[in-house]
């Protein structure tokens, strides 16, 4: 227990020396842009039929599960309001930075480990190119700016997961279902939502690449390494939403 | 044997080199020069520390103390863009080629020359690509991805990676391991081949016997941490120390 935690303040330790190390060296030229937008369509692009298949059936069981109880209060018209309030606060986020922790992180945790324990990370390094901005910041600029695009993606497809829900045991419109699905939602719902969403993109992109780029030498730590991406970034993910909930709690944005 | 074409100019020296990985001793007040237009091989046991020397040449690993000198330049006390330009004259080839197995061979080769060369068009990276894996006998792998090269083939197409920036040095990590007699012989030809052709100078890092005869002008001998003995094939096969003759039987 004792050396679980203290192998545990090391890692967090390393962890915050490696992106002190990212920072400095990404604020020199050259920036990398080519690689940041193949990134992005790899990281971003490849995973929005995840989001949307998982996004969809997270707004129909939601919408499902809810609508019992609000039918028991006469409360049905406000389904479209309540599904929406959780999925764009809470859920929708949440469960999409940790489908995106999932596969993005063990992606990037494999593949930086396996180009480190098959010297290839070295081979950039000695060939003049700075494998830190070219491989790690690349990809952590990525996925910090995809996931708020993929969670207002999943975020929509929810939407349309919940509309379907709502037609399956009565009958509204498009136009209604959105105006009331919109009309509980406040600019201080949209904006910390999306700000956490940064976070949990850089959280899952520093992570990842950490683990990936410490691996030591053998075939076995690439697994460890996509492994402990995915575990570390999830749990990184709830720490941070907790984080944020505290922080709009003390300014007052959530209402109780 | 290579021929010699040395001249008397250091352009390696090594003083007073020490590296540790925790308790481990691996290199210990080591001291090493090597000229230019040298083929030098450093032999010894496995785990003796020769590629941990090399990687401290091009600080792929940080030293504890001692001095490197390359090319009169300070190498541990380099700023990291002067590091970089200082390996922009180096060539490093990998224990397993360390090919980017994401890109194709001619990706593979486009690579060093787009990061590092401004302003090349189409036409002369192309050429340079061809003119790299015609050194090596591989013009017809270009497009192939490394998991379609044989071990000896991704050598090679490492080693054209490796010359295609026209380094003045080369480092050698392991070249011939895992290749079988007939390939390594190849291999350790090429070394010989590039080495008059592109006017290098080389640090070879091998257990091969075959390797170190065919290539190698003078032989350094690893041995706890330090170089123990130097001489060429003939010196050191003639030389009466059992430990060193297990190398050469």
């Amino acid at each position: 227990m004792k050396e679980g935690i203290l192998f545990f303040i090391k890692d967090l330790k390393e962890l915050t020396r490696f992106t002190n190390d990212l920072f400095r060296q990404m604020a020199k030229a050259p920036f990398e842009a080519r690689e940041f937008f193949k990134q992005s369509y790899i990281l971003g692009y490849n995973t929005l039929p995840l989001i949307a298949i998982t996004a969809f059936i997270l707004g129909l069981v939601i919408t499902l599960q809810s609508r019992p109880v609000l039918v028991d209060f006469g409360a049905e018209s406000l389904l479209p309001g309540m599904v929406s309030v959780s999925i764009v606060r809470e859920i929708g986020p949440v469960v999409t930075a940790l489908i995106c922790a999932g596969k993005m992180g063990s992606g990037i945790g494999a593949e930086l480990g396996s180009m480190k324990v098959t010297e290839q990370i070295d081979a950039m390094e000695v060939s003049g190119t700075n494998p830190m901005k070219y491989l790690v910041g690349s990809r952590v600029l990525a996925t910090t700016f995809m996931l708020p695009i993929l969670i207002f993606f999943a975020d929509g497809i929810a939407f349309f997961g919940s509309f379907i829900a709502v037609n399956l045991h009565g009958s509204i419109s498009p136009s209604l279902f959105l105006t009331d699905a919109f009309a509980p939602l406040h600019f201080f719902d949209v904006v910390p939502a999306t700000i956490k969403t940064f976070f949990f993109g850089f959280a899952i992109g520093i992570i990842s690449c950490y683990k990936g780029y410490k691996s030591e030498a053998g075939t076995e730590s690439v697994g460890k390494a996509a492994n402990s991406a995915v575990v570390m970034s999830s749990v990184a993910i709830f720490i941070i939403d907790l984080i944020a909930v505290q922080l709009q709690q003390t300014f007052g944005l959530i209402k109780f | 044997m290579a021929e010699k074409k040395v001249n008397t100019e250091e352009l390696i020296s090594i003083r007073h080199l020490r590296k540790s990985f925790g308790e481990n001793k691996v290199l210990d007040d080591l001291n090493l020069t090597i000229h230019e237009g040298e083929n030098v091989a450093i032999i010894g046991q496995s785990g003796i520390g020769k590629s941990v020397l090399i990687k401290c040449l091009v600080r792929l690993l940080e030293p504890n103390t001692g001095e490197i000198k390359i090319f009169n330049e300070n190498v541990t006390q380099l700023s990291f863009e002067d590091l970089d330009k200082l390996r922009r004259r180096i060539g490093f080839l990998f224990q397993g080629g360390a090919l980017y197995d994401s890109m194709t061979v001619r990706e593979n080769l486009e690579f060093p020359l787009r990061r590092n060369i401004q302003g090349k068009t189409k036409e002369d990276i192309d050429e340079l690509i061809y003119e790299a894996l015609e050194n090596v006998g591989l013009k017809g792998a270009i497009n192939k991805l490394p998991n379609e090269l044989s071990g000896g083939m991704k050598k090679r197409v490492a080693l054209a990676r490796t010359l295609i920036l026209k380094p003045e040095i080369i480092l050698y990590d392991e070249p011939t391991t895992g290749l079988d007699p007939i390939t390594s012989k190849e291999i350790s030809e090429l070394i010989v081949k590039i080495q008059n052709q592109y006017n290098t100078t080389s640090i070879i890092i091998t257990h091969d016997v075959t390797c170190v005869k065919i290539a190698a002008n003078v032989i350094h001998v690893l041995r706890d941490g330090y170089i123990s003995d130097s001489g060429t094939y003939e010196e050191l096969v003639n030389k009466n120390d059992q430990w060193i003759q297990q190398f050469f039987t």
